[in-house]
């Protein structure tokens, strides 16, 4: 009997990788070689109408001519800022919907469902909503405003820079509250009982309870829904293209609208690419912070969260 | 000085009423057990003098003053609970310093009494750990000394030992009772387990279906059951009830075969009464294999089921006019099924309660 060994495929060290060989293709075409090529683009002077631009290769000018870049900087400063507002409004609202929700025992599935309908719209009719409340003219704020005697012009709320800043921030807070809402929910419904009226026997206030008590076992719950929003926040584009176009003259630009404007409206590709990588990183900054801290939450919880 | 008193307590959760008026005078620094079969409203009671649960009627005072509208917070009393109930994210040190750094006492006050207390309950070694790495025991530790180190008027404890392994039990309930002795407060004690009840109480409280059945010593509550369900809930093995008649002086049972109505019970009966005769199997003995020569005595042969050899004793299975009872054999010899033994049934140990009532025919 001769051993003759097996063909590759067929021995067993092989085994998982012929097994992963189907996913493993998957990604690499989908995500890895569009993600490679858009890298590449970046250092190309590429332009979307004139598809030979796709080999003039610039080395890194589109980096040197993103950052220094007044328009740039701003949006780039203006999304942190959008998000590090809208995420701490949302987390507080969020917070403040599910303790009281927490508190009711009658019609507690009831408002859970209506708590989710601003999530089941799509961003770009709730752009539209909002353009529609806020518009200076026929808006239903303005109008109610006026009608109430608390306003006598109309006020600008998609053109004054803080107004309009605010409108926006004030749609994507409308739509994506219930996210931590529902999440701080689940973590209050998976909270033990005990904990909190050995807290109370020790001395507490009811609001020492929840400072020393409740929140901490909640930061696990607080930080992944700040993982989901921070990449959706930094993303950041429909509701904004919907309202204001990233205007009036750049004052509600983000780093999004920026890079749609600079690639498709300007045609610039590879410039666009350049910034899109400088918005992926500081998505990924964001994720790895969130998840260090969750991470450390739950240490902290001794793996019970 | 803390001691607390229970002045017609009563507990509805809607319109259910769980405890109904319950009387109970807790003396400064006694260690009361309430103990009664689960359901009984045992930890209702207790965490009604927590302040965890409404008072639906009735009063409670610890010390001189009413408590009924004080949150827990105000009522300087400490309590273990039966899951530890342990901070999670804190770890020993902070979960046994916390009340203490609530109530803003300085960091020296707070490292000096955690010391002392981690000290009394051997957690030095712990104090970094989070409650995830403890052990169950270890866990009980934690949450007894988070209890004595702020220094409260009453000590709370809801079945601190039930989730333990026995042995652990069993060594958990000796350290609670060397500990009362070192720290001693008032202390209400709630358990399911009437061998914890005797052997921790100063004063035992039986409970069922939120009523007091009892309140003794537990060598009172031992021997003078003022009813059948105490009578069958201390002690182990249980006494032994048997229904039986009055007649001409004597305990006839359904079979026909009777003893005599033990001599201090006499005038306590009736003529024709209606009787549960009750004996505890310390009381049944094997003639010659009793504790000591009983006085009153009665003999009776009864046949073996069973029996159960555990050393110093053997649990005898019989049977008594058609009811099964139990009895014991100090100094065991083997005993095989089938064997006919002459028994002693010891008289002056023996309770009578009516039939009716279920109440003891011992009135004083
Ligand atoms: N929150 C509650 N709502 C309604 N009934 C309750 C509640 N808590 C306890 N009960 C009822 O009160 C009775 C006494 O309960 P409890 O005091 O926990 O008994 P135990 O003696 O076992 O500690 C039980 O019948 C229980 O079902
Ligand atoms: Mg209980």
């Amino acid at each position: 009997m001769a051993n003759k060994p097996p063909p590759f495929w067929q021995r067993e060290k092989y085994t998982p990788y012929i097994l992963l060989l189907p996913a493993i293709l998957t990604l690499v075409f989908v995500v890895l070689l569009p993600l490679l090529f858009s890298l590449y683009t970046s250092f190309t002077g590429y332009r979307l109408i004139r598809p030979e631009s796709l080999y003039q290769w610039v080395g890194l000018r589109n980096y040197e001519r993103i950052f220094s870049d007044g328009d740039f900087w701003s949006a780039f400063g203006r999304t942190i800022i959008f998000l590090t507002i809208a995420l701490n409004v949302e987390f507080l609202l969020g917070l403040g919907i599910a303790l009281l929700i927490n508190k009711i025992t009658w019609g507690q599935r009831t408002l859970r469902t209506i708590m989710m309908f601003p999530m089941m719209f799509s961003p770009i009719l709730v752009g539209y909503q909002f353009k529609f409340v806020f518009n200076d003219n026929i808006g239903i704020l303005n109008n109610a405003l006026q009608s109430l005697g608390l306003s006598d012009g109309a006020i600008p709320w998609l053109v004054d820079k803080y107004l309009a800043n605010f409108a926006i921030i004030f749609a994507e807070v409308w739509m994506s509250t219930s996210v931590f809402a529902i999440l701080l929910l689940a973590g209050l419904f998976a909270m033990p009982r005990d904990p909190l009226e050995a807290a109370k026997v020790d001395g507490c206030t009811p609001w020492q309870v929840f400072r020393h008590i409740t929140l901490p076992f909640l930061m696990p719950f607080v930080f992944i829904a700040m993982t989901i929003r921070s990449l959706d926040v930094a993303r950041a584009y429909d509701i904004v293209d919907v309202m204001t176009g990233g205007g009036p003259a750049g004052r509600t630009e983000l780093l999004w609208t920026l890079i749609a404007r600079t690639g498709y409206d300007n045609a610039r590709m590879g410039q666009a690419n350049a910034m899109a990588y400088v918005s992926i990183i500081l998505s990924i900054a964001f994720t790895y912070y969130f998840f260090t801290k969750l991470i450390a939450a739950r240490k902290y919880m001794g793996g019970a969260a | 000085m803390a001691e607390i008193t229970l002045k017609d307590v009563v507990k509805r959760y809607g319109k259910v009423e769980v405890v109904h008026g319950i009387n109970l005078d807790i003396a400064h620094n006694e260690f009361v057990v309430l103990v009664g079969p689960s359901g009984c409203g045992k930890s209702t009671t207790l965490r009604m003098i927590a302040g965890l649960e409404d008072i639906s009627d009735g009063t409670i005072s610890i010390g001189p003053e009413v408590v009924n509208d004080l949150p827990p917070r105000k009522r300087n009393i400490s309590m273990v609970f039966q899951n530890y109930a342990l901070y999670p994210h804190m770890s020993v040190r902070e979960n046994l310093g916390f009340g203490l750094k609530i109530a803003k006492q300085d960091a020296a006050t707070i490292k000096r009494r955690v010391d002392e207390a981690a000290d009394i309950l051997g957690l030095d070694a712990l104090m970094d750990r989070t409650p995830a790495e403890l052990s169950g025991g270890q866990r009980q530790r934690v949450a007894m000394g988070r209890a004595i180190v702020r220094h409260p008027e009453a000590f709370l404890f809801d079945e601190p030992l039930s989730n333990l392994d026995a042995k652990l039990r069993v060594q958990m309930r000796t350290e609670i009772k060397k500990l009362h002795q070192k720290v001693k407060t008032t202390v209400v004690y709630v358990t399911h387990d009437q061998v914890e009840a005797m052997t921790l109480a100063d004063r035992i409280v039986v409970m069922k279906d939120g009523h007091i059945e009892q309140v003794g010593t537990p060598m009172d509550v031992f021997n003078h059951p003022v009813n059948t369900f105490v009578a069958s809930f201390i002690g182990s093995p249980p006494m032994n009830l048997l229904p039986a008649t009055v007649q001409n002086g004597t305990v006839v049972f359904s079979d026909g075969k009777s003893v005599p109505v033990p001599a201090r019970l006499k005038d306590r009966v009736r003529e024709g009464q209606e009787v549960i005769f009750g004996l505890r199997p310390d009381d049944l003995t094997p003639v010659g294999h009793g504790i000591a020569e009983a006085g009153d005595s009665a003999r009776v042969a009864l046949d073996i089921i069973l029996s159960e050899p555990l050393g110093t004793e053997t649990i005898l299975y019989t049977t008594i006019a058609g009811q099964e009872a139990q009895g014991k054999m100090f100094g065991p010899r083997n005993v095989l099924p089938g064997e006919t033994l002459e028994f002693d049934l010891a008289m002056d140990k023996a309770h009578i309660f009516d039939a009716e009532s279920g109440k003891t025919v011992r009135l004083d």
